[in-house]
């Protein structure tokens, strides 16, 4: 459906929200979509933009919405989720906004959405061509941890001089025979920047290798987007001697679906005080348990 | 045992929100009218609209009430709406000598010209509670107003401009220029560099760091600043004026290009003196530069301070640092930040599980 067409059906529908289109205006949008081809041109660069202030909190995923808002048109099916859930609080919440600003679809299934804004994980099931995955980003640089100041680090990707961030993975290992990174563990981009991949867990990083679908990070706080775009080698840190590894669940499951391939959220049962282990993705995990009970994919 | 963490968020998020709402409503008090909020809470309506960076009195007032009276809240609420509205151009430069002026001291010097003008302000006055304020009714205002205007037979306007203090001292080669540590403003739009269309990068321009500071928090301004007079630092900061007053807004007209005078705003503005160590040449006094929308003179004081703090050659504090001072005072941003920690962080809490248990293995 066009923009235009759209308005003429749903304009008037829409005089109860007293807002444009997706909220942001289209001077603003104009400026997002911009520079969010600019980090498509350079997988893994942080370009900085007018970050615009949204009616949700900084650091609650303002990167992400302006994304979001600046891409969706009226044909897009949107899916929000945090920590892997659709029915997480804050997502639940984006999505009303999303949905109360444009009236866009939505839908919990990852195979269907158009466009998928995302907080700490990557959607379990491989996200196919054309589809985008807009990831809520807190702390952008990787190399804050190491280096303090913006002008700084700015310098040092400028002349790829990342030294220092080896050096900490080289002394996290002297220490404690590990590399301690848990979640934002650092990447390298097309050979090239290293980035920032958001807090998913390192579960989630090899998605981001070769991959078919855009990936796009906004932080609206400190006012940077940057992209993985499709078929881009993305590649953990990592020595010839000393490998990256992701979470390692041993030998539990889900105990909803009794998936073990899958990122599991660890849960305290205060009854027994007894772990026990539930998908994250909650949209694969109903998925896996329809399938198990021959009801297909209906999710 | 029920599988808790996938459903349900959506209920509970509706009824917080009602839960919210009812706290305010479940008094038996009336209604808080948008007017009282103006004219009886001015300065916190000033303070929501200069850290809301947008200058609109009713809409703060609403913010506030909104809000249930927490300042960042609303300030907050003030840049979300500004977000929905076009940039449809940038009012002429103005010097603040045109100000129409309300209050303007100078704590540099005992009589300065055109008089040191006390206006409206409650730095004299003890503070003790006045019990007579919990029970007064309309018309104890209009017996006020009433008999402090008795005696006076008529009220003599304020000249139309004071001359600047600091001009004095400019002429005796006494003020030392901006420090070369920002960047030559760039030549765009209005020739500023807009931090609300722009990120904020380093070096900074001038025009950068004189906005962020404009729309900082007060609080978060008050601290970085303190902590530099206090110790962590080397400014001895003078009031050379503090003028707080209503300035002319000026816009080129699209059709005729001509300037039109389109309303006033009210600013308190604060330049503040302070001795420069030069390294060579005779020693001068540097300028601190504080501004802001409505009536906070801690704020516009403490801009001023950071303003003449951040260019400091080489920074040997953080308050010195326009990095860690610019970043930082943004009341919207670190509010948001702070409480995002509120949010559900189980999937990364997660991955640190793994790295801990693998290391104890390890060990």
């Amino acid at each position: 459906m066009k923009l235009k067409q759209w308005i003429e059906e749903n304009g008037s529908a829409r005089k109860a929200a007293p807002y444009s289109f997706a909220f942001i205006d289209e001077g603003a949008k104009r400026e997002i979509r911009r520079k969010t081809l600019k980090a498509v041109a350079i997988p893994g660069y942080q370009v900085p933009f007018g970050s615009r202030d949204m009616p949700v909190a900084r650091g609650w995923g303002t990167g992400g919405i302006q994304l979001t808002l600046s891409l969706i048109g009226p044909g897009d099916v949107l899916k929000v989720i945090d920590q892997g859930a659709d029915d997480s609080v804050n997502a639940v919440n984006i999505r009303q906004f999303v949905q109360y600003t444009t009236s866009a679809r939505t839908t919990v299934n990852t195979k269907k959405a158009t466009l998928i804004q995302t907080r700490h994980r990557i959607p379990e099931e491989r996200m196919g061509k054309g589809q985008i995955l807009v990831l809520q980003v807190p702390i952008p640089e990787p190399l804050r941890e190491v280096e303090p100041s913006e002008k700084e680090t700015r310098r040092m990707h400028a002349e790829a001089d990342y030294s220092r961030i080896w050096l900490l993975l080289y002394e996290d290992i002297v220490r404690f025979k590990e590399i301690t990174i848990g979640a934002r563990y650092p990447v390298i981009v097309n050979n090239r920047y290293i980035m920032d991949p958001s807090p998913i867990p390192r579960w989630d990083l090899p998605k981001l290798h070769m991959a078919e679908a855009l990936f796009l990070f906004g932080a609206g706080r400190e006012k940077r987007i940057y992209a993985v775009p499709p078929h881009t080698p993305v590649r953990a840190l990592e020595f010839d001697d000393h490998k990256f590894q992701i979470e390692d669940f041993g030998d539990h499951a889900c105990r909803y679906c009794g998936e073990r391939g899958a990122f599991l959220d660890e849960i305290i049962d205060d009854a027994s005080g007894l772990r026990v282990y539930f998908c994250s993705d909650t949209s694969y995990c109903q998925k896996t348990r329809g399938k198990k009970d021959g009801f297909g994919d209906r999710a | 045992m029920a599988y808790v963490a996938v459903k349900g968020g959506r209920e509970a998020i509706e009824n917080a929100g009602r839960f919210f709402r009812y706290e305010q409503v479940k008094g038996a008090s009336d209604p808080l009218a948008l007017d009282q909020i103006c004219e009886q809470l001015h300065l916190a309506v000033d303070r929501v609209m200069g850290e809301g960076a947008l200058y609109a009195p009713r809409l703060a007032a609403l913010a506030l009430k909104q809000s249930s009276g927490d300042t960042f809240e609303a300030a907050f609420m003030l840049r979300a709406y500004r977000t929905t509205q076009p940039r449809l151009g940038y009012s002429i430069g103005q010097s603040t000598e045109n100000m129409r002026v309300i209050r303007r001291i100078s704590a540099a010097f005992k009589e300065i010209p055109g008089g040191q003008i006390l206006g409206p302000t409650s730095d004299y006055n003890l503070r003790l509670l006045d019990f007579a304020l919990a029970e007064e009714a309309s018309h104890t205002h209009h017996r006020f107003v009433k008999e402090l205007f008795a005696d006076v037979p008529q009220v003599s306007p304020l000249i139309d401009t004071f001359p600047k203090i600091i001009e004095i001292l400019r002429k005796e080669n006494l003020i030392a220029g901006c420090h070369e540590n920002f960047r030559p403003e760039a030549k765009i739009e209005a020739e500023i560099y807009d931090v609300t269309r722009n990120a904020i990068t380093f070096p900074v321009y001038r025009s950068a760091a004189l906005q962020a500071m404009a729309m900082g928090e007060t609080g978060g301004l008050l601290a970085l600043a303190y902590s530099n007079m206090r110790g962590f630092g080397v400014v001895h900061p003078y009031v050379g004026e503090l003028r707080m007053g209503y300035l002319p807004v000026n816009v080129v007209n699209p059709y005729t290009q001509k300037p039109e005078l389109i309303g006033e705003i009210k600013v308190t503005e604060a330049e503040i003196i302070s001795k420069l160590e030069a390294n060579e040449g005779d020693p001068k006094f540097q300028i601190g530069y504080g501004i802001c929308l409505g009536h906070n003179e801690t704020k516009a004081i403490s801009m001023g301070v950071l303003d003449r703090a951040i260019q400091t050659g080489e920074p040997g504090v953080p308050s010195e640092d326009p990095e860690f001072v610019l970043l930082h005072v943004d009341g919207v941003e670190s509010m948001g930040f702070c409480n995002h920690f509120k949010l559900p962080h189980y999937v990364t809490f997660q991955s640190e599980l793994d790295r801990l248990r693998k290391v104890q293995e390890e060990a």
